[in-house]
């Protein structure tokens, strides 16, 4: 393990560089998100994921943004445990019956001021599953919706446009507030 | 396959189901296939309805003399009854429950008739057959019951903590040790089933691919197989070779998320940081190549939608250097770290008696003596001429499950640098006719073999398609696998195992 630590000593980070002029790529991209989350939330965004009914390929990319190359939590933002923690509900898929009252509990569950960020084309109106007997439609058939990222499922770099699209969003929220 | 054939010869063939034989069979052959099951001679493969039919689809094993044999049996019943599999077979057991809950036909001497996937919330019954409105209100689950001194009960789920699928998991414990296991899924039920049926065959495939997120090659690749099986014809040379190369590639990027997570899971998070990397970039080259990071929609019934160009083989070969040059070290680190091995060294044994019973696929089986792979027992174009191991172990620990994923790393690493050295020319698609017919297919994914069974119309629709996913076998063992093991090494083994959610939910 020791030869590994002290040869990635020496290997530049897999992390995408520095905003680059000429590249509008998820580094640049991630200083914005950086600058917004900052003023905004004193540069702490936590973020509770809700599976409530996708197939799984959103969850993965999801997932990807915690990897070395998106390395989210570099901005201060994280995913966390337990809705109680949360600032934010990212929910995903079309809400099946049998999710709905599980979304709407952790979503009660999450303190105010809360946002939901609904991720991936079913996440909108149940996608390619709306007008199924076991599909209630999109994430807002149940909780209110602040933002929707497309996609199917969305990359990661759309995930992060839609985070930074949020802290937008959150600052005009709080300003009539 | 003398067994079968025998049972088969007592039914009446259907002519029109491809590639496999299909019989109708009368009550008594339906039980001596059942009994079949019981007795592993056949292992089962699969348990589905329409709305006054049943279909059970099996397996005899390959052995050195004899290829594999695969059959459905089929009984009419035309009063809603039929003999329960379950009841002899425990591996059935959800799957009886399901085709209950979707159909309404009932499964006479069954064990377990609990509700499944029906979570008293879709406003009907038997969405799929008779659809009578719901009779009661969501009723409390009755959970198995566990008796003993100093039991306490952990509930889980459905929301977890991570970000994953959402189930419930109840445990019972005594003290920090877990006395018993028992899941309640079915919270990602969407009924598949049930939008497929009607459907244009590509909204169809859509949909398959749409299965289970992970496995979405695979899914797709099922799909598109039982319907040219149904309508009696190929896809052309080179879109079989780019079929299997997505195929690896998706296996790839699966394994290696896999065995980072894992050791995640016993706090080691130096490997999913290198092991997410690699993942990261196979999910790279896979949108360089075919447009889509997780392959989406690129297998279609007829062939593939996109072509691999010189620039996509050039981003292949880099992927393959770039893995072979890093992985090695990886799993030297997994092998060389003691406090790691320590937690996943004799963890969550899976026996391999259960899993032979189970017919458990993919590296679950493979980790406890299960060898099963359909890549290599059906050798489905091109599997036939490429060169590839099935790894094999015994200890079916969680060890042995990650074991197993590097060495198919290993191995799809080299079947990739196969595909591209004898990848043919030619077209990647052909026209498909408009007909009926019916097909089954069995194709290797990541986690095991995916069955797709397909009836198409005359105008070509989805009559009924029924999708089968591996974790259906596999989440009952990780029940078996928890036991005496403590509740903090839940995540690990579940990891191992890293069941679909979506998969088995539909």
């Amino acid at each position: 393990m020791r030869n590994l630590l002290f040869r990635n000593l020496f290997r530049r980070p897999l992390t995408e560089p520095a905003p680059a002029p000429d590249e509008a790529g998820v580094a640049e991209l991630a200083a914005r998100v950086d600058a917004a989350a900052r003023r905004r939330l004193g540069r702490s965004l936590s973020i509770r994921e809700v599976d409530a009914g996708s197939c799984n390929g959103c969850e993965l990319e999801i997932h990807a943004l915690n990897n070395p190359y998106y390395d989210l939590e570099r901005f201060g933002i994280r995913f966390v445990a337990s809705p109680r923690h949360a600032d934010v509900l990212l929910v995903t898929g079309p809400v099946t019956k049998n999710m709905a009252e599980a979304l709407r509990r952790t979503y009660d569950a999450t303190p105010a001021p809360k946002w939901v960020v609904a991720a991936g084309d079913c996440a909108r109106d149940g996608g390619c599953f709306a007008g199924s007997y076991a599909v209630l439609g999109g994430v807002s058939a149940v909780v209110p919706v602040d933002l929707h990222i497309p996609g199917c499922p969305p990359s990661p770099t759309r995930l992060l446009e839609g985070l930074l699209a949020l802290l937008d969003h959150v600052d005009g929220k709080a300003a009539r507030q | 396959m003398a067994f079968l054939d025998d049972l088969l010869r007592q039914g009446r063939r259907v002519n029109e189901h491809r590639p496999w034989p299909r019989a109708m069979v009368d009550a008594a052959v339906w039980r001596a296939v059942v009994v079949g099951l019981a007795e592993q001679r056949l292992t089962l493969l699969g348990l589905w309805g329409e709305p006054q039919r049943v279909h059970l689809a099996v397996l005899e094993e390959p052995t050195p003399e004899e290829p594999a044999g695969l059959a459905v049996v089929s009984l009419d019943c035309p009063d809603g009854r039929f003999p329960s599999v379950a009841g002899r077979h425990a591996p059935a057991q959800r799957l009886e429950r399901t085709l209950h809950d979707l159909f309404g036909l009932v499964p006479e001497g069954a064990a377990d008739m609990r509700p499944w996937l029906d979570h008293g919330r879709w406003g009907c019954a038997a969405p799929l057959g008779a659809a009578a409105p719901a009779t009661s209100e969501a009723a409390a689950y009755r959970f198995l019951p566990t008796e003993g001194e100093s039991l306490h009960q952990i509930a889980v789920g459905p929301v977890h903590a991570g970000i994953i699928e959402p189930g419930h998991f109840r445990f019972t414990a005594n003290g920090e040790t877990v006395v018993r296991l028992e899941a309640r899924l079915g919270y990602l039920h969407k009924g598949i089933e049930g939008l497929m049926a009607g459907a244009e065959l590509a909204g169809a495939a859509r949909l398959a691919g749409r299965t289970s997120g992970d496995s979405t090659v695979a899914y797709a690749l099922a799909f598109a197989r039982a319907a040219e099986a149904a309508l009696g014809c190929e896809a052309p040379p080179r879109a079989h070779w780019l079929r299997a190369l997505m195929a690896e590639l998706e296996r790839l990027a699966n394994h290696l998320g896999d065995i980072g997570a894992i050791c995640n899971d016993a706090a080691f998070a130096l490997m999913l940081a290198h092991c997410g990397a690699l993942r990261e970039r196979v999910l790279r080259t896979a949108e360089a190549c075919f447009g889509h990071r997780l392959l989406r929609d690129v297998v279609v019934p007829g062939g593939v939608a996109a072509d691999l160009d010189q620039a996509g083989r050039d981003a292949v070969q880099a992927l393959l250097a770039n893995i072979r040059e890093r992985f090695p070290a990886l799993v030297e680190l997994y092998d060389n770290t003691a406090s790691l091995l320590d937690r996943t060294v004799s963890t969550g044994i899976l026996k391999p008696e259960l899993a032979r019973r189970f017919g458990a696929g993919g590296y679950v089986g493979r980790a406890s003596g299960r060898g099963f792979d359909a890549r290599r027992a059906l050798a489905y174009p091109p599997y036939g001429n490429l060169d590839f191991e099935v790894p094999l172990r015994e200890d079916g620990d969680v060890n042995a499950r990650v074991w197993i994923r590097i060495h198919e790393v290993e191995q799809s690493l080299s079947l990739i640098q196969q595909i591209l050295a004898r990848l043919p020319q030619g077209a990647t698609r052909s026209d498909l006719p408009v007909a009926a017919g019916e097909g089954l297919a069995l194709v290797e994914g990541f986690r095991g073999d995916v069955l797709c069974w397909l009836r198409l119309d005359d105008a070509g629709r989805v009559a009924r398609c029924h999708l089968r996913d591996p974790s259906w076998f596999q989440w009952p063992l990780l029940e078996a696998a928890i036991e005496g093991n403590i509740v903090a090494d839940f995540p690990l083994c579940n990891k191992s195992f890293n069941c679909s959610y979506s998969g088995v939910d539909l």
